[in-house]
């Protein structure tokens, strides 16, 4: 996925709600546990870790890549699938710089009535 | 949605009364915040001001008074922008996304426990995050913790 396609994405709350739809899935789960603590994966490869169908694993991967959380490349004949933590990451990035600024805050603001 | 939202809790040594001064007169406000405010706080208007925060004299603080419930809740919304760089322009806040920020007051023993919230960062663009974060690499295997409790505890 381009990173304009995915910028894209990423910036819509109803792309956001899509990130979290595609995770709120057992199987998905843990394809994506397996991509993002590793290296890039094939179907096959990450067909032999699981119970389920090949062509079950490829239905799954294609709505991790629609949200953007993998995103695959064809070597010759397989295509390899790759973990892609953007989508989330940046959320929670800002996220935690807003809550930084809150501790500082409310400790001003305690030193304020408390003096 | 729990991961979009920010919860503090802090416990004052002072009277819910004098919190609730603090929080809602809007000069006490502007000197522990550090903005100067135009005027008081009016639920549902904009209050507007200036950011006194050493380095921030530029920007323009504003927000709009959601709820004033004496000694209990006081809550406002406010703009978020991707950045504060110096431009000469002030910022313009039109189409920036808000987010809800609520103070709650409970009385306890040493005096107050304060509950801030600020909740509605779904609205917010995944791409706005710090330098610091772009190069982090890491942390990815807590963040993997957090989506799973997550909807395992929102099925």
């Amino acid at each position: 996925m381009s990173h304009k396609i995915r910028k894209r994405i990423t910036a819509k709350p109803k792309a956001r709600a899509r990130v979290f739809a595609a995770l709120g899935d057992k199987t998905r789960l843990a394809l994506v546990a397996t991509l993002c603590s590793g290296e890039p994966c094939s179907i096959s490869q990450l067909s032999q870790e699981s119970k389920i169908t090949r062509q079950a694993i490829t239905k799954h991967l294609r709505v991790l890549e629609r949200a953007g959380i993998v995103r695959s490349s064809h070597a010759g004949r397989e295509r390899i699938f790759q973990f892609d933590p953007e989508p989330i990451e940046g959320l929670q990035a800002y996220l935690s710089s807003v809550s930084k600024q809150w501790d500082q805050t409310l400790a001003r603001l305690k030193s304020h009535v408390e003096k | 949605m729990e991961s979009s939202r920010i919860e503090k809790r802090i416990e004052l040594a002072a009277p819910a009364s004098r919190v609730w001064r603090a929080l809602t007169d809007y000069r006490e406000f502007g000197e522990w915040f550090k903005v100067k405010l135009h005027g008081p706080f009016i639920p549902g208007q904009v209050s507007r001001g200036q950011i006194t925060y050493p380095g921030y004299e530029h920007i323009t603080w504003e927000a709009r008074v959601e709820r004033m419930e004496p000694e209990h809740l006081f809550s406002f919304y406010w703009p978020h922008v991707q950045s504060f760089e110096k431009t000469g322009n002030p910022v313009d806040y039109s189409s920036a996304p808000r987010t809800l920020v609520e103070f709650r007051l409970e009385p306890i023993h040493i005096g107050t426990l304060l509950l801030l919230t600020e909740s509605g960062f779904d609205s917010i663009p995944a791409e706005w995050r710090p330098e610091a974060f772009r190069r982090n690499d890491g942390g990815w295997t807590e963040q993997m913790k957090n989506i799973e409790s997550h909807v395992t505890q929102n099925p």
